[in-house]
């Protein structure tokens, strides 16, 4: 028991870390509507770039910025890189948005479910329009 | 004479050589028995293989001048005999010619080598095409068939690979122009378009390329994995490799691999796409169908069995007579199927079914007689066949029958073509003094050699059945009444097609009394396998 | 001098800088973005040879970007093994947009075009900077720049379907990049290095800790997604089926393969082999998913009906062949998962250039629609049929060359086993081209007044169809790639060299 105190006392940054990826990565799989699945990923993304700060985490460090008083830094190389990810982080969501926006555009709705409803309808409908048309023009002949 | 060992026994061909009498007939060429030592670089093969592919280009640009058209064909023809023939003195002096064409990848060499089983089959089939060819002209166009551009096109490719198989140095040449003579064929197959070519070139299609990729190209893989090589040798990949510890189980699943991946050879099972292929045009069976595909596939075979395992390997594994067995059940079968059928083509085709187990039975006798045997079958049924299919053709492009109950009296209407008919069928029975009899009379002696004495019988009932199915024909088309409404009229093929089918049944007459050449080149083959 | 000692980076920088010139020169001319896009491919394609020649001269090249020493400057390392991929990928990149000028004013939307090529510019930027750089959180960088191009370029088409399969495609990309970017966060955990060659230094002392073997798992699935292998396929039928046929184009014949190089990169540049054989058997994992992937991918691809679908299945079995090769893990099964990145590249292009062709001249996308079209389009259909042989693995086609190797490779790991496995793949592949080949040189009969339905409108077409041949433009690089299929499979002997010295070196 105290073992499992202990772990959640020193390691509990991960298990935050864990837990926000873990709602990320379910809301992406479970949910049906496009603009939630963005937020998942974006949680999912955020729990790895506090996974990469947490990593950054030296015992007693300091932030890393020269100071006469500090004896130990923390590892600002990991900082450097989630800046980087951040970067990325952001392009993604606005790219998926803009998709989200322009499905909408074209199919007024930004429920999977629907969306899906509507390809297999534009599916059938070209099918019979074909036949339609096949139709017409065997008459004609 | 030559000298042939193998482990236990010592043969003499000079002891088993039955015809005294010819004896002075057949060493015209004065064949001295020496073995293949020296090599000679030529550039010769290369061009075998390249001028019918530039009669395919001249073809196409002239698609729309017909004469000018079939012309290509005909040079092409000769010049690749002529090719052929000039390369003939070399190998009867014992030399072997090599040409080497690229490297594709380490290991893998297009690459030629000509030796005298090679210059056999090419010889045969380069023979057969010029005649073809005139055929096929006169059966085209008295049928006036469509896309006659893509079929002389694809003709001249499938001979093509088919000079490819008989002069290939390595398994993966060989592999190479064996797939190139499926897709051009294919096409030939398929030419007519109705649903029944499709399916038919289906059935084509599945057969010998499924099993030549299932099973051949994997057997070339744990070929050039147990070996390091694909070159054949004289005396066998396998057996030069026996040194490497590779298990027999290991050898007996690679040669079951081989054999069931030359479907083009027709074993039963693997014998269904050859009478569907019968709905191709009439050339395409006569010459296709009977000499160039089903040759290579058996030739491939030969060359498995001679050159990759060796007669050594696989005496010792007891492999020659399983196959042998294996070919005597298919000829006993398909010989009965053939006596069902009322296609003539069809009954045709189960008998060329049949015959090219007679090739394979040969050589898995791995006797000295029996190959000899076995590679004059070669030749012998190509001209026999081919005779016979040529007369099918003449009377389908006349009368456009096809089936046997239809051709009663038809004798007297085309007394040429079913003389020729007649001629052709009674060399395939082997009867003498036909050359399907020097051929049966050597297989016979390999089965007395290899004192597998029992299946001689199934020489004798194979050869019982041929009659069967080939005698009624001919009794049908000379002693029988013309049906009602038909008159005794001459009325022939036009000379395009009755003089080609006239010489190659002449041809089965000349192989009887002089197979000098022919034999002679069998029996270098033999002596090289030492 | 000093111009030859920079081309590592220029061939990243040039081809960025004028990503950002091409729209804004864009409104000029109509036509200025295509000739910038071809000429700057072509310069990459001239820089890749040039890295390659000096490779093959003097061994791995190591820039140092901003003159920082690595490992704690980023470094673009250039070896066999990505000198060989970049001129691959910078190639079809060239071949590409050269052949896009006409099939893109078809497909996209006027005011679209020189965004397009801005996109294109970024999409192949991100693909060379994967394949150049020798760090490990570069390569997640340049992943993300080629994959949210990536997504643009499909999105970009006219058809609406487009707009979902991208946003597919990004949720699950941007899944596998964060995998990625775990992975890169344990690794770093483990060693504090993100350089690629003093990884693979540090990493072997480290095996047993079980950070790596996390950092490993979370690589295996991330790239796994990004290239498509099996199970994890779901994004690319769709992309590949909806997207403008230049850009399915791209993404066939290089985006996966990128996707390939990555994971040769990380598994046995990184990881090296021995961890797999020690710690987890990673290789045999590998190995069963992406046998699943050859049989199931090619299975699938017979049952579709959309041309251009059954081209995607397609390609997920040969990306089988591809890991298959590599994760045997011995040298002639490498070379030939190597060679196989060119090949498949080779030939998958040319088929979508096929189609491509296809679609502009009559809008067909269905199989059944190629009725015939042997009379109507003959070069368009020699280049398929040339591109569908090499698909089934016929000798004297690149097809051949890359399965000989895997096969012979797969024999000498001892796994016999898988030999029925690649033919069965070959045999999958001839079924469903050759299907189409005979539906082209032999179409069925059909009633007399058949018709033909193009999305254009319907046109009632003959049987016999009128001579109606792609444009010039877009029939030169599509015959050219078939050409090289076929000298390649003839020649084998320049590629393999190299394709050889990057197996020895991956494997050493």
């Amino acid at each position: 028991m105290i073992d499992v105190i202990h772990f959640i006392q020193t390691k509990f940054y991960y298990l935050v870390v864990i837990f926000l990826m873990m709602i990320g990565l379910y809301t992406t799989i479970a949910s049906r509507n496009l603009i939630k699945k963005v937020i998942g990923i974006n949680i999912f993304q955020i729990s790895v770039f506090l996974f990469y700060i947490a990593m950054a985490k030296v015992k007693h460090g300091t932030a890393p910025i020269l100071w006469d008083k500090a004896v130990i830094y923390d590892n600002p190389l990991p900082h450097v890189l989630i800046l980087t990810a951040i970067v990325v982080s952001v392009s993604t969501t606005a790219v998926a948005l803009a998709l989200i926006i322009n499905i909408y555009k074209e199919y007024e709705t930004i429920e999977e479910d629907s969306i899906l409803a509507k390809q297999e309808l534009d599916e059938e409908e070209s099918i019979l329009a074909k036949q339609k048309l096949d139709i017409d023009r065997s008459n004609m002949a | 004479m030559i000298e042939y060992r193998i482990p236990n026994n010592e043969y003499r061909i000079s002891n088993i050589e039955l015809f005294p009498l010819f004896d002075v007939l057949y060493s015209s060429f004065n064949f001295k028995g020496q073995l293949a030592l020296e090599t000679v670089y030529s550039s010769i093969p290369f061009f075998v293989i390249f001028v019918p592919l530039c009669a395919v280009a001249l073809i196409l640009i002239f698609s729309n001048r017909p004469n000018l058209r079939e012309s290509w064909t005909i040079l092409a023809s000769l010049t690749k005999f002529g090719l052929i023939v000039s390369m003939l003195p070399t190998i009867l002096d014992g030399k072997v010619i090599e040409c080497a064409i690229v490297t594709v990848l380490p290991g893998l060499d297009i690459k030629f080598k000509i030796d005298a089983l090679g210059i056999f089959f090419a010889l045969t089939a380069s023979f057969l095409w010029i005649l073809t060819s005139f055929y096929s002209i006169g059966y085209v166009r008295t049928l006036n068939e469509h896309a006659q551009t893509r079929y002389f096109i694809c003709f001249a490719v499938a001979i093509s690979a088919t000079m490819g198989v008989a002069f290939s140095a390595n398994m993966f040449t060989t592999y190479l122009f064996y797939e190139m003579i499926t897709f051009s064929t294919y096409a030939l197959v398929a030419h007519k378009e109705t649903p029944e070519a499709r399916s038919g070139a289906k059935v084509y299609f599945v057969f010998l390329f499924g099993t030549s990729v299932a099973f051949l190209l994997s057997a070339i893989f744990l070929t050039y994995y147990a070996t390091g090589t694909l070159d054949f040798s004289n005396q066998g990949i396998f057996n030069d490799a026996r040194g490497k510890g590779l298990s027999d189980i290991f050898l007996i699943v690679v040669f079951g691999l081989f054999i069931a991946g030359t479907s083009k050879a027709a074993m039963m099972p693997f014998h269904a796409w050859l009478p569907r292929a019968m709905v191709a045009p009439t050339p395409v069976s006569a010459f296709l169908h009977a000499v160039a595909v089903v040759k290579s596939g058996i030739f491939v075979v030969v060359k498995i069995v001679l050159h990759l395992f060796g007669i050594n390997l696989l005496n010792e594994l007891r492999l020659g007579i399983v196959l042998a067995y294996c070919a005597s059940f298919t000829m006993i079968v398909s010989s009965l199927i053939a006596l069902r059928q009322d296609n003539l083509k069809a009954r045709l085709a189960y008998s060329t079914v049949a015959q090219l187990s007679y090739v394979i039975f040969g050589v898995a006798l791995l006797t000295p007689s029996g190959i000899t045997g076995s590679i004059m079958h070669i030749v012998i049924h190509a001209f026999g066949k081919i005779t016979l299919f040529f007369c099918a053709g003449a009377i389908y492009a006349v009368t456009h029958k096809t089936k046997i109950s239809e051709l009663d009296g038809i004798g007297r209407k085309m007394p040429f073509t079913m003389i020729a008919f007649s001629l052709a069928s009674l060399s395939i029975i082997g009867i003498p003094p036909l050359g399907g009899f020097i051929s049966k009379w050597y297989l016979a002696m390999g089965v007395i050699e290899a004192g597998e004495i029992p299946i001689i019988a199934v020489l004798i009932i194979s050869s019982i059945l041929n009659a069967c199915y080939f005698i009624p024909i001919v009794y049908k088309a000379f002693f029988k009444e013309l049906p009602p409404g038909e008159t005794a009229e001459r009325n022939e093929a036009p000379a395009i097609m009755v003089v080609p089918l006239a010489l190659t049944a002449t041809g089965t007459l000349l192989l009887f009394f002089v197979p000098s050449l022919f034999l002679d080149l069998a029996k270098m083959v033999v002596a090289n396998l030492n | 001098m000093k111009f030859i000692q920079e081309l590592p980076v220029l061939i990243i920088v040039i081809p960025l800088i004028f990503a950002v010139i091409i729209p804004l020169v864009g409104r000029l001319n109509r036509l200025l973005p295509w000739i910038i896009a071809s000429t700057i491919t072509f310069f990459c394609f001239l820089i890749s040879i040039s890295l390659l020649i000096t490779v093959l001269d003097t061994g791995r090249i190591s820039y140092w970007l901003g003159g920082w020493e690595p490992p704690w400057g980023i470094e673009y390392a250039i070896d066999y093994l990505n000198a060989f991929v970049l001129v691959v990928v910078s190639f079809i990149a060239f071949i590409v947009s050269l052949y896009s000028r006409r099939s893109v004013e078809l497909e996209i939307n006027k005011n679209k075009i020189s965004a397009f090529y801005c996109i294109y510019m970024l999409f192949i930027t991100g693909l060379m900077g994967i394949v150049i750089t020798g760090d490990i959180f570069n390569i997640y960088v340049f992943l993300e720049i080629s994959s949210l191009a990536g997504y643009g370029l499909i999105a970009i088409g006219r058809k609406r379907e487009a707009l979902v399969a991208s946003y597919n495609y990004l949720i699950l990309g941007t899944i596998a990049a964060t995998f990625i970017l775990i992975g890169i966060g344990y690794i770093y955990m483990a060693t504090g290095t993100l350089n690629i060659a003093d990884l693979q230094e540090r990493l072997p002392a480290l095996f047993h800790s079980k950070m790596v073997l996390v950092a490993l798992a979370f690589f295996t699935v991330g790239l796994s997604l990004k290239l498509a292998l099996f199970p994890l396929h779901a994004w690319l039928p769709g992309a590949y089926t909806h997207a403008p046929s230049v850009v399915s184009c791209i993404m066939a014949a290089t985006a996966t393969k990128v996707g390939v190089y990555a994971m040769l990169r990380i598994i046995f540049g990184v990881f090296r082999i021995e961890f797999d054989i020690h710690f987890i058997p990673i290789a045999n994992i590998l190995i069963v998913v992406s046998s699943m992937a050859i049989i199931a991918g090619s299975a699938l691809a017979i049952a579709q009906t959309n041309l251009k679908r059954m081209l995607a299945y397609s390609s997920i079995g040969q990306i089988g062949y591809i890991v298959l090769g590599a994760v045997l893990a011995n040298q002639i099964a490498m070379t030939g998962s190597i060679i196989h990145i060119l090949n498949h590249a080779l030939m998958k292009g040319a088929l979508f250039m096929v189609v491509g062709c296809i679609i502009y001249k009559t809008g067909i996308e269905d199989i059944s629609g190629l009725r015939g079209m042997g009379k109507k389009m003959p070069f368009t259909m020699a280049v398929f049929t040339v591109a569908g042989l090499s698909m089934m693995g016929v000798p004297l086609t690149v097809g051949f060359v890359s399965k000989w190797y895997i096969a012979i490779g797969a024999l000498n790991a001892g796994m016999g086993y898988l030999i029925p496995v690649i033919i069965t793949g070959s045999l999958l592949a001839a079924v469903y081209v050759w299907r189409i080949i005979v539906n082209i040189y032999f179409p069925e009969e059909l009633p007399k007044h058949e018709l033909q339905y193009t999305d254009g409108g319907a046109e009632i077409t003959d049987h016999k169809s009128q001579y109606s041949e792609a444009p010039w433009s877009m029939l030169g690089p599509t015959i050219a790639l078939a050409v090289l299929c076929i000298y390649f499979g003839i020649s084998a002997t320049a590629p393999l060299y190299i394709a050889e010295k990057a197996a020895v070196m991956l494997l050493q």
